[in-house]
């Protein structure tokens, strides 16, 4: 049995809107391992984007745990939270989210400043990833100034910048023409095959399917877990 | 980091070039008021710290009460009696007088009023009397003591047209109604009492002005050497009470040391600077508070950027210290061109009060410490206003952030 990474158990996440109350989870209980390619597939309002928070570190839940390589996290402080993101997730976002003020290179750099690497070393890490990303000749280059595409292989590269064990993807191709898609989809399986945990959350049921499990979320739970039958 | 920090807050900067120029407006307008104020105020004391040296001080004056070295009151008094008096008290080691009036001076026919001064024949008293008035021969020389007609003219009548001409060496004017020969310029020192008067003999004063022999307006003592100067004004205020018979709190005289000026001046000059200075805070603060408003407009706009930092691993103090940089670079940025454009404020003033007033007090005048610490101000004023800003942007969760259209 290979070594579970993020555990939640029976996680509640409850918002309150005015007088309303919104169970956007109720009782969520995952566990992923490491290595495994997961993908989160539900409709809109079924708790996708909030379930993303928590196994991002980007949240803490109302109730239950969450489970970082068994460490307990749902009551950590923001900056320990932060620290634990910045180490062990790397974020790729619908909306490819760089710096628009900084370089690719610059925008890779820059999650190893927040933990306290050297710049020289940062940099030469963000050149090798960002070659590896196949944008070599785009380094310096400005957010506006790169198609949607490559600023999300600036955003891949960006979230392999301190070699975290997780992916985590949000409708990566969600802004994407099909073969932007498809060339990012490619270089996330790739980081799969490589070793890495990548975790997919998306509503297209195509890209769903391409994982080793596939979790059906609807109403703040997961109602269906399918396997892939290789 | 600290690298990082710098690098995403001039860009930032950058980015929106016309906004950080307009904020910074506030912080240089106050800077260069701040630096162009200290700078000519410095500069002023400075230059009369040099004058009162100049006097030096081993010097006690005497001076009718009620006159701050301009013209005699109508009561008070001082004799030629006193200044021997006075002479003759321990510890003193000579003493002069000299008499000055308003006069007029005349050229061809235009009738013009100067401060006339009438300097002693006794060699050491007129030695003594122009050391302490600091009048410099620019150009020629003083005349012989007991020369009645010849005349030392300030140095206003020389460098602009007072009367029909400018004055020159040689030229015969007339003061009162007596004809004298121009032999001396002074230098200018500032002080219209000198550079707009005329310097003739004494003797040839009083009969010009039908004065008798014992009224004087002023009397200077040289202490000697070693002399405890609180102790021999001490001495003269009492020997001066008994010769003009009054109590002490009344006295009809007023005993003075240049060090006690000097204290007066300066005085004066700290109220002033503190004055200009509070003007200068306002307008500082209203620059803080813009500062201020652009942080907040800032991290709202950037609240996604922040959401994203966060989400890579930007722990609050991160991000706290990103905003601050920002804001305390803007304000350090505006302290440079504040700095620069004060400088060249106090230059011009000073350009203009020699070239146009001829006053050699105004100048500008840049210690370090001022250099220094008007930067050093700025950057506190920038990072002091971003503070606010900086601590909500640290404190967004990054959830919320990430989702801020």
């Amino acid at each position: 049995m290979t070594q579970t990474v993020i555990s939640l158990k029976d996680v509640w996440k409850v918002y309150h809107m005015g007088d309303v109350r919104v169970n956007a989870l109720q009782g969520l209980n995952l566990d992923i391992h490491q290595g495994e390619f997961v993908s989160i597939v539900g409709p809109s309002g079924s708790g996708k984007s909030t379930s993303m928070n928590m196994i991002g570190c980007l949240d803490i839940p109302t109730k239950g745990h969450i489970f970082l390589y068994g460490k307990d996290i749902a009551h950590l402080h923001e900056s320990d939270l932060a620290q634990i993101r910045g180490r062990s997730i790397g974020f790729v976002f619908q909306k490819f989210n760089l710096i628009s003020t900084l370089t690719a290179l610059e925008n890779v750099t820059l999650p190893m400043m927040f933990q306290d690497i050297s710049r020289e070393d940062a940099e030469e890490r963000a050149r090798s990833l960002l070659t590896r990303v196949g944008l070599a000749d785009r380094m310096h280059h400005r957010p506006n100034e790169l198609s949607g595409g490559q600023q999300q292989r600036v955003s891949i590269a960006r979230a392999l910048a301190n070699d975290p064990a997780i992916i985590l993807a949000d409708e990566p191709t969600g802004n994407l023409d099909s073969a932007s898609g498809e060339l990012v989809m490619d270089l996330l399986k790739k980081l799969h095959d490589d070793g890495k945990t990548l975790i997919l959350v998306t509503h297209e049921a195509e890209l769903a399917d391409q994982a080793q499990r596939k979790c059906l979320l609807k109403d703040g739970k997961i109602v269906k877990i399918q396997k892939r039958r290789d | 980091m600290l690298g990082q920090s710098f690098l995403y807050a001039a860009r930032g900067l950058a980015h929106r070039k016309l906004r950080s120029w307009l904020t910074m407006l506030g912080i240089f307008i106050g800077i260069a008021a701040v630096v162009a104020l200290i700078s000519l105020s410095e500069g002023l004391k400075v230059a009369i710290d040099e004058q009162f040296s100049k006097i030096g001080a081993d010097k006690i004056f005497v001076l009718p009460k009620g006159t701050f070295g301009g013209f005699e009151s109508d009561a008070a008094r001082l004799t030629v009696s006193d200044k021997d008096r006075l002479a003759r008290i321990p510890g003193v080691d000579e003493a002069t007088t000299y008499v000055f009036k308003a006069g007029l001076i005349s050229l061809e026919d235009e009738n013009v009023p100067v401060y006339v001064t009438g300097i002693p024949e006794d060699a050491q008293e007129r030695a003594l009397s122009i050391e302490i008035g600091t009048w410099e021969i620019e150009s020629g020389k003083w005349f012989d003591g007991g020369d009645g007609d010849k005349v030392v003219i300030g140095n206003d009548f020389a460098r602009t047209e007072i009367l029909d001409d400018r004055l020159k060496l040689g030229d015969s004017v007339k003061v009162n109604d007596g004809t004298f020969e121009v032999v001396g310029i002074l230098t200018r020192i500032g002080d219209p009492s000198t550079d707009g008067g005329v310097f003739i003999d004494e003797d040839m004063m009083r009969d010009a002005f039908g004065l008798d022999d014992e009224e004087t307006n002023f009397i200077g003592v040289r202490l000697q050497r070693g002399a405890d100067i609180a102790v021999v004004q001490e001495r003269m205020e009492r020997e001066l009470r008994k010769a003009h018979d009054v109590d002490e709190g009344k006295e009809d005289f007023e005993v003075q040391s240049p060090e006690e000026l000097l204290a007066t001046f300066t005085a004066i000059f700290n109220i002033i600077q503190a004055v200009l200075i509070g003007i200068a805070a306002i307008s500082l603060l209203v620059g803080g508070i813009g500062i201020m408003n652009t942080m907040y407009t800032a991290v709202l706009e950037r609240t996604q950027e922040i959401g994203v930092m966060k989400a890579v691993g930007a722990r609050n103090r991160d991000i706290l210290s990103l905003f601050l940089f920002e804001s305390g670079l803007l304000g350090m940025a505006g302290g440079v061109v504040g700095i620069v454009l004060g400088m060249g404020l106090s230059k011009g003033v000073e350009l203009v009060a020699s070239q146009v007033f001829g006053s050699p007090l105004i100048r500008a005048f840049f210690p370090i410490y001022l250099i220094v610490g008007a930067l050093a101000f700025a950057f506190f004023v920038g990072v002091l206003s971003g503070v606010l800003p900086a601590y909500q942007a640290a404190r967004l969760q990054p959830v919320d952030a990430l989702r801020y259209e």
